[in-house]
């Protein structure tokens, strides 16, 4: 088995499975007054700790949510919310057009419920937004913006944003920015504080954590309007009992994934690297999605196009042989789109069909490179022929 | 000494259905090497079942999926909507624009199931396209195969595979063919492979008409209204319609025809004119059809030469009847032993030879018994 599919997710490290399984034994609830709650509560706040050291933030500005898509959903509509409500005039939305659907949804759903004005920023080749595509989007009407929202990096073609100059755009304007930084974190130097953003989202399983359980970093001076209302757990930004075991687990692997990040990123971009050059030896047309530098780029990813080829016939050549990879993009009904993110790069349709997505993470190994070496040619040669059926 | 059978590359084409999800799970069983796709067939799919069972939603495909998982294969959705669009649901469209009536599953056998899917699925490395229906294939020491009446009448479906010719049949596999058990028995045994599809209701209606309502489909497909006569044998107007499309040779009911015919029997669709948008009705004899014409004829197997004697199905779940029959430039030229009601042009007419097919034809033009006497 060669498992290439880590930006779906990634096997959970033998110390978050060792934590979250000593907690599952563990009763208490954080909120709880009591010893029982005592206990629970600090595990928490240990946790918490640790995450906002993981990630150059303040212990308060973590707040837990469910995973990804959630706190994904409460930066970009709670922060709009708050926005609006402090200035009805606030509700242009900006975004990329190459976020994840977590986000890319939400924004779309601001636009048809809540009187947004949905904006897609420009991108060039690679997917990338330059600080003076924001810069002109938001001087257009400084008064109306209400939030903006740019990845920190791209989790189909793994292309890196310039985080750190479109934050200091957006905060001239005093406009909050939003960076979807679940594919980030572990693989680049992401630092909450440095970054001057708003809000920041990172996910456990993604890093070797467990699933359902994810984190919005929120500066201190933001209170997004929640999306879910209970408790008023989590700054009352987001209510809901904690997941103990799922918080603890987290914050193990956030600690394991900040600490052995230039590691990975020599390592497994290593790795990366020997796996680009042995698919474009294979099939010399393939085509490298994303920016091509290695300082542009995910180390973990590696992503192309096979023209002639469509994606999902290359899926189950591979998955036959035991390369378990994705061609990138969402589903609709089990049917594969042509990538939104290719589409927004300039990509052809039909070209955007052929699509696959290598993604390493910390279990990968030589091997793995090697099977996909063996069997990519042959595995393109044959989904080109039962491409033109 | 018994030979190992080869272990083939088998798609399985699982509908989310109760029969293609048992074919699938025992041509694993079988140790074949099994794929299952689910055929993505509607542009819209509709999220949950709504009326007749359909074969095209969402939960269809889920269905699929989790049966799959269960037998332990590998599954995908494959997107063929377009082809299926314009091979079937097209042709469905202008046959009944035409006064013909059409059969889509047919048309869907031979042009999606063992082409589009066939031949993709063999340039991906597939040796064969295995489904659920009910027929047999039949091996000859030749190497030649021949495609059979399932084991159980009563379920047999090679009527609509009728079309296959030999090279798609060399590479269609029934793993329900032979089995000579009740539809029952079929979804015990899915129970028993603790397929969850064991108690789904049977598909009956056409796929791609999710509430079972052709004729609004019809009427929505091809404008609206469009009034005409519907008129006697001898030409005398009794009635209008809402559009000659609507009907179908054979057809008694949902003619609105105020009053009764003179002798009091119930009358029926003996005739659809397209071009002059009338209906022609009549008593029950007249429907009687002592011959007929058909055209784009299929063999399984070598073209028969000269007149042969054979029997003939002429609807899915239709009975046999004796037939002479001749290939006449490339034309199928048929003669009934005894005179058959409710032929109507666009349906397939399957030739039998005892239980193996022979090949199909679309019907084109039929000579009614009548006539013949008049």
């Amino acid at each position: 088995m060669a498992y290439l599919d880590h930006a779906a997710t990634t096997p959970m490290l033998p110390e978050a499975v060792g934590a979250m399984t000593a907690h599952l034994a563990v009763t208490g609830n954080a909120s709880s007054l009591h010893a029982a709650g005592r206990r629970a509560r600090r595990t928490v706040e240990e946790a918490r700790e640790t995450l906002a050291e993981s990630l150059g933030a303040r212990p308060s500005e973590v707040v837990l949510t469910a995973g990804g898509t959630e706190a994904d959903n409460l930066a970009v509509k709670g922060l709009y919310w708050a926005r609006r409500d402090a200035d009805p005039r606030r509700t242009r939305v900006l975004a990329s057009p190459v976020e994840h659907h977590a986000v890319l949804d939400a924004v779309h759903w601001l636009g048809e419920h809540e009187g947004a004005t949905v904006e897609y920023l420009p991108v060039d080749a690679y997917g990338r937004v330059h600080p003076a595509a924001l810069r002109e989007a938001i001087a257009r009407d400084p008064s109306d913006v209400a939030m903006a929202t740019v990845m920190w990096a791209n989790n189909e073609i793994g292309t890196v944003m310039p985080v750190r100059e479109l934050a200091d755009v957006a905060a001239e304007f005093g406009v909050p920015l939003h960076a979807d930084a679940v594919q980030a974190f572990g693989q680049l130097d992401v630092d909450f504080a440095a970054s001057g953003l708003a809000a920041m989202t990172v996910s456990g399983h993604k890093i070797g954590g467990p699933y359902g359980i994810g984190a919005l970093l929120l500066g201190r001076e933001y209170t997004p309007v929640p999306v879910l209302h209970g408790g008023g757990q989590e700054r009352h930004v987001r209510s809901g009992t904690l997941d103990v075991p799922a918080v603890a687990a987290f914050a193990v692997a956030g600690r394991i994934a900040a600490e052995q990040r230039e590691w990975f990123a020599r390592e497994i971009g290593g790795l990366r690297d020997e796996l680009v050059a042995a698919v474009r030896a294979a099939v010399p047309t393939a085509v490298l999605g994303g920016d091509p530098s290695p300082g542009g780029r995910l180390p973990a990813n590696a992503h192309f196009t096979f023209p002639g080829c469509e994606g999902d016939s290359l899926l189950l050549l591979l998955d036959a042989q035991g390369i378990e990879c994705s061609t990138g993009s969402a589903c609709t009904a089990g049917v594969a789109q042509p990538s939104h993110v290719l589409l927004a790069t300039g990509t052809d349709p039909d070209l955007a069909r052929g699509t696959l997505r290598f993604s390493l993470g910390h279990t990968s190994t030589a091997d793995d490179v090697a099977a996909v070496a063996e069997a990519i040619g042959p595995a393109v040669e044959r989904a080109r022929t039962a491409g033109l059926v | 000494m018994t030979e190992t059978p080869r272990r083939l590359r088998v798609l399985a084409a699982m509908s989310g259905g109760v029969d293609s999800a048992v074919a699938a799970a025992r041509a694993a069983e079988a140790g074949h090497d099994v794929t299952g796709v689910h055929l993505a067939l509607s542009a819209n799919p509709q999220s949950f079942r709504t009326g007749a069972r359909g074969c095209c939603t969402i939960e269809d495909s889920r269905d699929a999926r989790r049966a799959a998982d269960v037998i332990g294969i590998p599954f995908y959705v494959w997107d063929l909507a377009e082809r299926f669009r314009e091979d079937v649901v097209e042709d469905f469209v202008a046959e009944y624009e035409a006064g013909r009536t059409p059969n889509p599953c047919l048309r869907c056998n031979e042009k999606i199931k063992f082409a589009a899917l066939l031949d993709k699925a063999l340039a991906l490395g597939f040796d064969a396209v295995a489904t659920g229906h009910y027929a047999t294939v039949v091996l000859n020491e030749d190497g030649s195969r021949e495609l059979h009446r399932a084991s159980d009448m009563a379920k047999d479906q090679s009527y609509v595979l009728g079309v296959l010719d030999e090279r798609q049949l060399a590479h269609a596999m029934f793993p329900l063919g032979d089995t000579l058990t009740t539809k029952e028995e079929i979804r015990a045994e899915a129970e028993r492979r603790g397929l969850a599809v064991a108690k789904k209701p049977d598909s009956h209606d056409i796929c791609f008409i999710a509430d079972g309502d052709t004729q609004g489909f019809l009427a929505n497909r091809l404008g609206g209204t469009a009034q005409g006569d519907i008129l006697d044998e001898s030409g005398a107007k009794l009635g209008t319609h809402d559009g000659a499309f609507g009907f179908t040779i054979g057809q008694r009911k949902g003619l609105r025809i105020g009053h009764p015919a003179a002798d009091g029997k119930p009358r029926y669709v003996l005739d659809i004119s397209p071009v002059n948008n009338t209906v022609t009705v009549g008593p029950a004899e007249a429907l009687d059809v002592s011959s007929l014409t058909a055209i784009r004829p299929r063999w399984c197997g070598t073209a028969p030469a000269g007149s042969g004697t054979y029997t003939a199905q002429l609807r899915a779940h239709g009975g046999e009847t004796p037939v002479t029959a001749e290939l006449v430039d490339g034309e199928l030229r048929v003669a009934f032993g005894e005179p058959v009601r409710g032929v109507a042009p666009g349906q397939a007419i399957v030739l039998y030879d005892g239980t193996r097919v022979v090949g199909s034809a679309t019907i084109a033009t039929t000579v009614r018994a009548t006539a013949a006497l008049a």
